[in-house]
């Protein structure tokens, strides 16, 4: 039984509790007082050089908030409670992402997506970020990402120079070459002797191929045959390989110590530009379904009279039925026998499958008689993907995905093989992360993110780029494979604290 | 009148309806020596001493609340108003057997301000929740060992709520999209019921009965701030619709006379939240429907608590209770973040004259660092989880006048 004197012991214990804050609401171990550490690893000079995914772009342009919250740069942040030092960028001017080159508006601002029309549109604005006298030339930058880059492009001198635009040099590398004669991305980069560098690079080796549909003949060698190189064809991955090492080896040769991450390459059948639109958007009921295969009779009948003897499963490849329902799309596939000599009307079309990806700018003109990509009217009352076939560009057909798939292998096993080659190089698997994100998605322990497009929260409006919080996610992961390669304890950061997409 | 507190125990119940139950870990369901319990036990109220007995006190109430995320490293603290529920009793005696009287009291609220757009910013940026209870009472005594009493529960509140609308959504300028729900003057009617026995000289027994109470908010106003343009058709500011309980509290407690001087208190409250099942908010717009489960659970408290007459002027009290958190695991949402507390209290008394007493109660209470989930928040159809370690503190002092003759 609690007597006097415990009763006045017990008051001077919760007094005493008020005076000297003892009882505070603070955790055993505050994430705040978390200590980092390098281990092995030195980021006192870190340097990123690669294309968009390293500049920070993002809903098809390159904007500030986007550079500020690249992956890079979060990386860096973390980097600067384990020895890190500072980390610079070429910030564009503004939050709207266009470009002027020489006073002229060029590139487009950022997408937003407008809930009205369900479509993504630039955001309205004048830009004011110049390419030509930005202010940023005659420094180097610790973020060397610039957006359309190529393995090639990276070793090419002059890749900076307003001599050269458009076609052999690069607005963004304009924006901040060092030298812009002289300058090459990988020059600038080396030339900073950095300490610790991450390399992701040769994204667009395959990926301009695969956002143009795969309509220029698939591999080229860029090094010694560039005439014949068409901006959007697959680099040829012995010439690819060869431009890895150069780069990988301009880091050894001004720190022979040089540390660093390897970034491999995405799939594209990951990525929502190529996974949004289904094969077969076409709903139609039995009336139209009837009127469209009247239309579709005389091709119907005129492929099997020539092809039934010869080749009868490319006639049932390019029979065209419609019924009551999801119907197929229409595509081009130039891989079919061309019998337009025989009569122009027999184009080389067929229905599409699920093996054949629609890219996500045909969502837009699908089923209408609006322009496509190219501009391109089709005739009266014969909509995109029904009356009238979907356009080479509009899609990636099995042939094409392979030629990417191919090449994306080879690529990866160099910059595999790379990482694995030097022990002071880590490798780090983005496209596992990118096939996570498309078949699970992420849970970052405050909420979650997926590859869906618009909704799903990694991915920004232009299907291609990660959003901000998808950065992050990024990031996190290229933090653990880091701690890992290097024993080091660098810290996470919260993706959910980032933006997804943007509403107009 | 400032009623504005802080919600601390489990859920928003703001257990603080008097300044010397508090002193005694909030016991009082059988004590008879304050008007305090026209609050705490209708049936006391014959067995007051005086002619008249009024009790008047506000209680000031620091709390915060602190989030983390061991995987993101990301960390918030609340930074919340200091909470000052009232408490006014009178009581007066009619004749031998019947005395009659009102209470207002504040026995519910929630005051929490997270910092805005923080981590768990879909779930909740700020809550201020409160709700005046105004309840004429009247009390019978069958002899000298038993009373009942009852007095009907008038009670008006509002509640202001902010959260954003998903943990992405932001117009074309990055700003996050957030709705604000405001109703004021909400009322609804409940009940107050007790029975009081005194078989000896010795000690005395009291049930208390407080109802639930629901609370209609409906066509009340919501206001969604940060609306992209191209949304704006979809989510105008509109009206919405919601309840919110007042849970049921059964108190079944003890007092015992140790001595002339000393007298020792036990009470156990059992509160229904079990009827607490989801917080649902209707928006007449296309935001449409809001469910948020909540699936709270009955739980019980213990209480104890003693009371000592030093001399002539001062009276002191220590007390302690065990607070059982209703909310269950995967539930903890942060608009009510405090876990399973223990309360130590205390406090004094003071005669100033022989008619008027000063009170004093101090509560410090006592959370232990745990991991809480919600895991039923809804994005886009994807169930997702919002985790993290949660801490609490929260302390109290009390001040109050008590006039008797």
């Amino acid at each position: 039984m609690m007597n006097i004197n415990q009763m006045i012991k017990l008051t001077g214990v919760v007094t005493a509790c008020v005076i000297i804050s003892a009882c505070s609401a603070d955790f055993d171990s505050p994430v705040g007082d978390k200590a980092s550490s390098s281990g092995s690893a030195d980021f006192s000079n870190f340097v990123a050089i690669g294309d968009s995914l390293t500049a920070g772009y993002a809903d098809a342009a390159l904007y500030l908030s986007g550079q500020e919250n690249s992956f890079p740069a979060v990386l860096a942040a973390q980097f600067a409670k384990a020895g890190g030092g500072s980390f610079t960028q070429p910030l564009v001017s503004d939050n709207l992402g266009g470009m002027l080159i020489g006073g002229t508006p060029t590139l487009d601002n950022r997408l937003v997506l407008d809930a009205e029309t369900e479509s993504p549109a630039p955001i309205a604005g004048t830009p004011t970020t110049e390419a030509i006298g930005s202010g940023l030339n005659g420094t180097a930058f610790n973020n060397m990402g610039v957006p359309g880059a190529k393995s090639f492009h990276a070793g090419a001198a002059g890749y900076g120079n307003p001599a050269g635009l458009p076609a052999a040099a690069n607005p963004y590398f304009v924006r901040f070459a060092k030298d812009q004669a002289t300058s090459s991305m990988i020059g600038d980069a080396a030339a900073q002797a950095p300490s610790f560098y991450v390399m992701w690079i040769g994204n667009n080796d395959v990926l301009s191929y695969a956002t143009s549909g795969g309509v220029v003949d698939a591999v080229c060698k860029p090094i010694s045959a560039p005439s014949a190189c068409d901006p959007n064809a697959i680099t040829d991955p012995t010439e690819f390989a060869g431009v890895y090492a150069s780069l990988t080896g301009a880091f050894t040769t001004t720190n022979p110590a040089v540390q660093g991450m390897l970034v491999n390459i995405p799939d594209v059948s990951t990525i929502p530009y190529f996974t949004t639109v289904p094969y077969n958007p076409v709903p139609l009921d039995q009336a139209t379904a009837d009127t469209l295969n009247a239309a579709y009779l005389d091709y119907n009948n005129a492929v099997a009279a020539i092809l039934g003897a010869t080749d009868p499963d490319q006639v049932a490849r390019r029979t065209i039925t419609f019924t009551a329902g999801q119907n197929a799309l229409v595509i081009m596939d130039e891989t079919l026998d061309d019998l337009t000599g025989i009569d122009p009307a027999l184009l080389s079309m067929r229905q599409a499958t699920a093996e054949d990806l629609i890219l996500l700018p045909a969502s837009a003109y699908i089923g209408t008689e609006d322009p496509n990509s190219a501009g391109t009217t089709p005739p009266l009352d014969k909509p995109w993907g029904v009356g009238t076939p979907l356009a080479d560009s509009d899609v990636l057909i099995p042939s094409e995905i392979s030629a990417i798939d191919t090449a994306r292998a080879a690529f990866n096993a160099t910059i595999e093989a790379a990482a694995d080659a030097d022990p002071n190089l880590i490798f780090f698997d983005a496209a596992a992360i990118m096939t996570e994100l498309n078949a699970n998605g992420i849970d970052y322990g405050t909420g979650f993110i997926d590859a869906t497009y618009a909704t799903g929260g990694a991915f920004s409006l232009d299907g291609v780029h990660p959003t901000a919080r998808g950065y992050a996610v990024i990031a996190n992961e290229m933090i653990d494979v880091i701690n890992a390669g290097f024993g080091a304890s660098i810290l996470k950061v919260d993706p959910g604290t980032k933006t997804t997409i943007f509403f107009k | 009148m400032c009623v504005a507190s802080s919600a601390f125990a489990g859920g928003y119940r703001v257990a603080l309806q008097g300044q010397k139950a508090l002193g005694m870990g909030h016991t009082g369901v059988a004590m008879t020596d304050s008007s305090e319990v026209v609050f705490f036990n209708p049936a006391g109220m014959v067995f007051l001493e005086n002619e008249m007995d009024i009790t008047g006190g506000v209680t000031f109430i620091d709390s915060v609340a602190k989030y983390q995320n061991q995987d993101t490293n990301t960390s918030a603290e609340t930074d919340n108003p200091i909470g000052t529920p009232i408490n006014f009793y009178l009581s007066k005696k009619y004749d031998e057997k019947i005395s009659y009287g009102v209470g207002i009291y504040t026995p519910y609220g929630n005051s929490v301000e997270w910092p805005t757009d923080w981590a768990g910013s879909h779930l909740v940026n700020n809550i201020e929740l409160k709700a005046i209870y105004i309840q004429p009472t009247i009390s019978y005594k069958f002899n000298d060992k038993y009373s009942i009493g009852f007095g009907p529960t008038y009670v008006v509140g509002g509640v202001e709520f902010n959260r954003n609308l998903s943990t992405a959504l932001v117009d074309e300028n990055g700003d996050r999209s957030n709705v604000n729900i405001k109703a004021t003057g909400v009322d609804a009617w409940g009940y107050n019921i007790g029975f009081m026995a005194k078989p000896s000289e010795k000690y005395s027994i009291g049930i208390s009965y407080r109802s639930q109470v629901d609370m209609q908010a409906r066509g009340e106003e919501a206001d969604f701030r940060n609306i992209p343009a191209s949304l704006q058709s979809t989510f105008p500011d509109t009206t919405f619709d919601a309840d919110l309980i007042l849970p049921a509290e059964l108190t079944i407690g003890i007092a015992y006379n140790l001595s002339t001087e000393t007298v020792l208190a036990f009470d156990i409250n059992r509160t229904y939240w079990g009827a607490y099942k989801s917080l649902d908010v209707y928006f007449n717009n296309g935001a449409g429907l809001s469910s948020n489960p909540r699936n709270y659970k009955d739980v019980n408290i213990y209480r104890i608590g003693i009371q000592h007459q030093l001399n002539e002027k001062t009276v002191l009290r220590g007390g302690a209770y065990f607070d059982e958190s209703p909310i269950q695991d995967g539930y903890f949402a942060p608009e009510t973040p405090r876990n399973d507390s223990k309360g130590l209290t205390a406090g004094a008394s003071y005669s100033l004259s022989q008619t008027l007493e000063l009170d004093f109660s101090f509560l410090y209470l006592m959370f232990s660092e745990f991991n809480g989930s919600y895991d039923y928040y809804d994005q886009s159809g994807t169930t997702i989880s919002f985790a993290g370690d949660y801490k609490s503190r929260v302390l109290a002092v009390g001040f109050g006048l008590n006039y008797k003759y």
